[in-house]
């Protein structure tokens, strides 16, 4: 079964087709292009790209794994409505995998955290052991996040920080949560998490977004409407009394 | 198929998410979805709820589009979709899934200036248009005087508003006078019951200096101001507010300036024919006013049904099935969303 693989949640755009076998994954092609304003320029033509690279065609490809973040809404929203939009014209079905977790399970064995940058001075993150999502997504400072890796409690951390990261450990002390950090925002703010930061693995690779929804795939599980992480609300607020004009 | 082609159009530039679908000029489909009822509260389009809204919206408007029209994707000769101007946020929805529909069924695409699209919908209603043509396109995201002298090769800007569109004037008078939001339609209704001659309001860019260097340009924001201090004054001498007076003067003073300008600039360039598109071309004061001054010239005015008016996919596919047929090249897949797409071209050239 052939797999069209798209991230968008990062500065990367992401294309790749990976062949889902029985009992394993074999890598197509993959193109990537960093530019934190340029997904709505780049991804297709990378679709295009790596079609011609396979010699294959649209209707070649049987399912669509599509990144839903969290990341940047406007980047983030265009893998998402070209992966809805292929899907739809080929009828094929459309799966939803957390970009995060591709990070993970790409990170390998261990405690891993996982932090791509958010802007605003915030980083999305998660928290992985052996490649299982332990606990996240959330978004918070990179500070708050050092500090909960760390093991300290209270304070100045998001609430929602705390309750999951306690479920998750099932206790208070979050002490020696991870060992390594990765992700694009790992190297932005390698220093205030205080692990060591993985630094060539900084973007959700095709192959380990299509493991993470393989099993659905060999299934045949029906497909799934791409709702996107956004993990924030919109910045609108609500007009206040009007001013006056007169003085 | 160049005579018929059977074009799919996408528009996703502010609140409304459309999908069209006309072969030649017959328009076959136009589903429409709108976040507008999410914006009320804000009084005015939030620019990432109508982002969200347009992802969460795009695949079952399309899929309604299809059905109405009974053709499939692999039907459909040419997609084409709005790639400006407009909300960039929101743009970029509808230009990504317009590659993604057109990389998946194969078809060429066609990036389209929003502004052109508005023109191009009338031809649906009132067959070809004769060229050239002056449009006026007035809502609440655009106020613009147009030459088109050619549909699918350029349009020559005229004017266009300096500060506030037509459309957010009337969202900002109906928010200070409680009204609600969209401010069009509802101060349409209020001023029918009010005396448009009861308060002489200003008529912005239209003095004798002005006119030099803005003749075919738009001024708003003086008029709303003018609107809240009259009301302000009124409140504070405890006074009860004539909101249907205020509403027929408002309207009055926005008409008058729109029509004046937009006869003047046929007149200037010798046009017989005026097309007046956008949200605010529904406005029942606004076509006769238009009708009644364009007469005195022998000019034609053109107004679409106002469904066809406001934001839509059919004008997207209109403008994009004038494309096909005039063999003008698609755009290519790496065709950007461009919230300040000039009119100087028509489509992004291949
Ligand atoms: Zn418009």
């Amino acid at each position: 079964m052939l797999v069209l693989a798209l991230d968008t949640a990062t500065p990367a755009s992401t294309a790749a087709l990976v062949e889902v076998t029985v009992d394993g994954l074999t890598g197509v092609a993959e193109r990537r292009t960093v530019d934190p304003r340029a997904h709505g320029e780049r991804l297709a033509p990378e679709i295009a790209a790596v079609l011609a690279d396979a010699g294959l065609r649209p209707r070649d490809v049987t399912a669509i794994v599509a990144g839903v973040g969290p990341g940047p809404f406007t980047g983030l929203r265009v893998g998402l409505a070209t992966a809805a939009s292929m899907g739809q014209a080929l009828g094929i079905p459309t799966y939803a995998v957390c970009s995060l977790d591709a990070l993970g399970r790409a990170a390998g064995p261990g405690r891993v955290l996982i932090a791509t940058d958010a802007r605003r001075r915030e980083v999305y993150f998660a928290t992985y052991a052996d490649g299982e999502r332990v606990t996240g997504p959330e978004v918070a400072k990179p500070a708050d996040v050092a500090a909960l890796v760390r093991g300290a409690t209270g304070g100045s951390l998001p609430a929602g920080v705390l309750v999951g990261a306690e479920e998750a450990g099932g206790g208070t002390s979050m002490a020696g949560l991870v060992e390594r950090v990765a992700g694009e925002g790992a190297l932005k703010y390698g220093d205030v998490f205080g692990v060591p930061v993985e630094e060539h693995l900084l973007y959700p690779p095709g192959a380990a977004l299509v493991a993470l929804a393989a099993e659905r795939i060999r299934a045949g599980a029906p497909g799934e409407a791409l709702t996107p992480l956004y993990l924030r609300r919109p910045d609108a607020v609500e007009p206040s009394a009007r001013k006056a004009v007169l003085t | 198929m160049r005579d018929e082609p059977l074009v799919l159009g996408i528009e996703t530039s502010c609140d409304e998410t459309g999908v069209g679908i006309v072969r030649g000029h017959t328009l076959l489909a136009d589903a429409l979805a709108s976040s507008v009822d999410q914006h009320a509260r804000f009084g005015g389009v939030v620019p990432e709820v109508a982002s969200r809204a347009h992802l969460e919206a795009l695949v079952p408007t399309m899929q309604r589009a299809l059905d109405e029209a009974g053709v499939t994707l692999a039907d459909i000769d040419a997609i084409a979709v709005t790639s400006g101007p407009g909300l960039a946020g929101a743009l970029l929805v509808g230009v990504a899934a317009a590659k993604g529909y057109a990389l998946a069924a194969e078809k060429p695409i066609y990036g389209v200036n929003h502004l052109a699209a508005h023109v191009a919908v009338d031809t649906l209603e009132h067959g070809p248009l004769p060229e050239p043509a002056v449009a006026m396109l007035v809502s609440g995201g655009h106020s613009s005087l147009l030459l088109v002298d050619d549909l699918t090769a350029g349009v020559t800007p005229l004017g266009a508003t300096i500060d506030d569109a037509a459309g957010e004037a009337f969202d900002k008078v109906a928010r200070l006078l409680g009204l609600g939001f969209p401010g069009g339609p509802i101060i349409d209704r209020a001023a029918r019951e009010g005396d448009p001659a009861s308060i002489a309001f200003p008529r912005g860019l239209t003095a004798a200096k002005d006119l030099a260097a803005h003749r075919f340009d738009f001024s708003f924001s003086g008029l709303k101001t003018a609107v809240a201090r009259w009301v302000e004054s009124r409140e504070r001498a405890g006074e009860p507010v004539p909101v249907a007076d205020v509403s027929a003067s408002f309207q009055e003073a926005v008409c008058d300036v729109l029509t004046a300008k937009a006869i003047d600039a046929c007149r200037a360039n010798g046009v017989g024919t005026l097309v007046i598109g956008g949200g605010v071309a529904a406005n029942s004061r606004l076509r006769v006013l238009a009708e009644e001054r364009a007469a005195k010239h022998g000019i034609a005015v053109r107004v679409p049904r106002p469904g066809l008016c406001t934001d839509n996919g059919a004008m997207v596919a209109a403008l994009g099935s004038h494309l096909v047929r005039a063999g003008v090249a698609p755009s290519r897949l790496d065709l950007p969303a461009d919230s300040a797409m000039s009119l100087t071209a028509v489509s992004v050239p291949g």
